[in-house]
């Protein structure tokens, strides 16, 4: 079973290969455990943007498979973050409350703890009491599993609403982006009970790894990251590789057809766009502690945006597709907003990269979608040299059905 | 004969137009039948409400031993129950080889996990081999069937319906674009399926009607105008008037 699936697509033992190239070349190059070449932030920029990759290929499944422009997927991405980062924030504090508490002449009751690290964590938004949400914070299997199930329950209720009324196109676009607004601004507020706008921080130090240096820990997660990338993407090739992605990929062609063909369309797109939610969910949680913080305008609608535009410039309808396209855009973007690129001085006018980088990914999103609908996973194809079938000898199609080869070439 | 499809006193309209007028219509679980009609005469809206795509204002659509109605049915359910629909213009997955068009239609479990852990097994891949071998399609299964021509791409959608294995097989249409060779391979091959299943053919032209050699339904502003051997009613006046003698 597994040997039919890379049989059909050699791309993903390829693509597991340069993964793991590239795991062992920046572990190597890295300050915590190898030659000290790429710095820690580097390293943890890299580990990033191994979730970003998996959150991208949660996209191309759900839009480049089955044609389901959501734009919402970072939401999901967000709360899988949030999640994860309600464990660490709570163990976190609680280690450094029962640490300074210690001290007191009396042994502090439970309650005191709890109380402490109710004013620690929420003190900031003028409150001390645990809203329910935070009931299992104090287990990392608990909260682990919420990292799937939250996103996964969003996704699937709302995904029911919505692809039981038939909403598609442009419109659950919308509806998607309506979405993650929504949720965003929920969590603004202060009683929404993580924290409001100041939203989780100090996620990047691991509960009683105190002693483990960041640079060291950076490492630890670039492996988990790239772990995750690596069974995300064997999961969606597996995913696509028979039947089901024949159906997703008729159902991106036309729906109405595979509706009579017995298949329900809203079924399958209700599975995948839940199914991807989790994986985004899974992506956020290893990628929150690695940025350190999270806050509700991570959600904003702005980053699903980004999300489509990532898979988009990468290829739609190959799985490496949006991978290349989500490292390059998110790298190259990183490096133009961070203020590394030069500014350009035209006399007149300065181009300031930080102010017009977003012109010119805009104009390039622009530019891929109308004149190399591939994107840049289609340079693959000149590799392969997959564009024109070898047709001699067969029927030239419709329109010159009747001309053998030698007459319709003049 | 036992009646496969019972459609009786259906009535839709869109925005007041009445596509279908208190239509009545039955078919029995082996036959062929010939649906023909003007232009508006509301032959694909009747395929609509079969399909369940489109709903009737009124009336009753009962299928099978069991009597059950198809109206409160989704597509796909309908599909399921043993519909299988063929478009005017032919509607194959094109990005897709003919193999994998021919998998997907093929009868099995349509549930999304079902399919998720479904691999072809020898006898799935024989069947898509003989029904690419009966409508001719052999030698281009691994072709992508964008590439098919518009012929082929009929039969491809004719073998994709015979692998539902319907019980009753609408199709809308199947000649048009074809040349005299293919119209006649589609003849057989609507014949041949029709003595395991019923078999529902719109057609506007009157040649193919003849050669497939069955009861005839003439439609006529939504409702049946005359029915019986295509002599029959072709010597009607009223089928005169309004069909044939324009």
């Amino acid at each position: 079973m597994q040997n039919t699936m890379f049989i059909r697509q050699p791309s993903v033992l390829i693509f597991l290969a340069l993964l793991g190239l590239f795991t062992v070349l920046v572990t190597v190059l890295s300050e915590g455990m190898g030659v000290g070449i790429i710095s820690t932030s580097f390293v943890k920029t890299l580990g990033k943007t191994l979730c970003l990759a998996l959150v991208a290929v949660a996209m191309d499944l759900v839009w480049g498979y089955a044609g389901v422009l959501s734009l919402g997927h970072f939401a999901f991405f967000g709360l899988g973050g949030y999640m994860i980062g309600m464990w660490l924030m709570y163990e976190r504090t609680r280690g450094i409350v029962e640490a300074s508490l210690a001290e007191a002449l009396i042994p502090p009751t439970p309650q005191e703890i709890s109380d402490a690290i109710g004013n620690q964590i929420f003190g900031v938004v003028g409150s001390s009491e645990f809203p329910v949400i935070w009931t299992f914070a104090d287990s990392l299997f608990l909260q682990s599993l919420l990292v799937v199930l939250v996103p996964g329950a969003l996704a699937l209720v709302f995904g029911w609403l919505a692809f039981r009324s038939r909403v598609t196109g442009v419109y659950l676009s919308i509806l998607t982006q309506a979405m993650t607004l929504a949720l965003a601004l929920y969590l603004f507020q202060n009683d929404s009970g993580l924290r409001g706008n100041n939203g989780l921080s100090g996620l990047q130090n691991l509960p009683g790894m105190d002693h483990v240096p960041q640079s060291i820990m950076s490492v630890w997660f670039l492996w988990a990251s790239a772990l995750a990338l690596a069974l995300g993407y064997v999961l969606a090739a597996w995913i696509v590789s028979g039947k089901f992605g024949s159906v997703i990929r008729g159902i991106r062609d036309n729906e109405a057809r595979v509706r009579f063909l017995g298949y329900s369309v809203e079924g399958y797109k209700l599975f995948l766009f839940t199914v991807t939610a989790m994986i985004a969910g899974i992506a956020g949680a290893l990628y929150y502690p690695q940025a350190g913080i999270i806050n509700p305008a991570e959600i904003a609608p702005i980053a699903s945006i980004y999300l489509a535009v990532w898979v988009a410039i990468g290829g739609r309808g190959r799985l490496y597709g949006a991978v290349i396209g989500a490292m390059f855009v998110s790298l190259v973007s990183s490096w133009f907003t961070g203020g590394q690129a030069p500014d350009i001085t035209l006399g007149f006018y300065t181009i300031k990269w930080v102010d017009w980088w977003l012109i010119v990914l805009g104009l390039s999103f622009v530019l891929v979608t109308l004149f190399a609908p591939k994107g840049m996973g289609g340079l693959v194809d000149l590799i392969n040299d997959r564009r024109a079938p070898n047709r001699h000898g067969a029927d030239l199609g419709p329109d010159m059905g009747s001309l053998r080869e030698k007459e319709a070439r003049k | 004969m036992s009646t496969l499809l019972e459609v009786s006193g259906v009535s839709v309209s869109f925005d007041g137009f009445r596509a279908i007028n208190n239509l009545s219509f039955r078919i029995g679980s082996n036959e062929l039948r010939a649906i023909i009609g003007p232009n508006g005469a509301g032959k694909t809206t009747f395929m609509d409400i079969v399909t369940g795509k489109t709903r009737p204002d009124e009336g009753r659509v009962i299928w099978g031993e069991k009597s059950i109605s198809l109206l409160g049915l989704s597509e796909a359910a309908i599909a399921r129950a043993g519909v299988g629909r063929k478009f005017q213009k032919p509607t194959v997955f094109e990005d897709q080889s003919v193999r994998e068009n021919l998998l997907m239609a093929l009868r099995n479990d349509r549930g999304p996990f079902a399919v998720l852990f479904y691999r072809p097994s020898v006898a799935d891949q024989e069947k898509v081999e003989a029904l690419a071998g009966e409508v001719g399609l052999s030698d281009a299964l691994e072709r992508k069937s964008g590439e098919l021509s518009h012929g082929q791409k009929q039969w491809l959608e004719i073998g994709m319906l015979l692998a539902q294995e319907p019980r009753l097989l609408l199709v809308d249409e199947p000649a048009a674009g074809m040349t005299p060779a293919e119209r006649e391979h589609t003849t057989d091959l609507l014949v041949e399926a029709a003595k395991t299943r019923a078999v529902v053919v719109v057609e506007h032209d009157m040649e193919f009607v003849r050669r497939l050699n069955c009861r005839v339904t003439v439609l006529h502003e939504g409702s049946v105008l005359a029915e019986g051997s295509l002599e029959h009613v072709t010597s009607n006046q009223h089928v005169i008037d309004v069909y044939l003698g324009r």
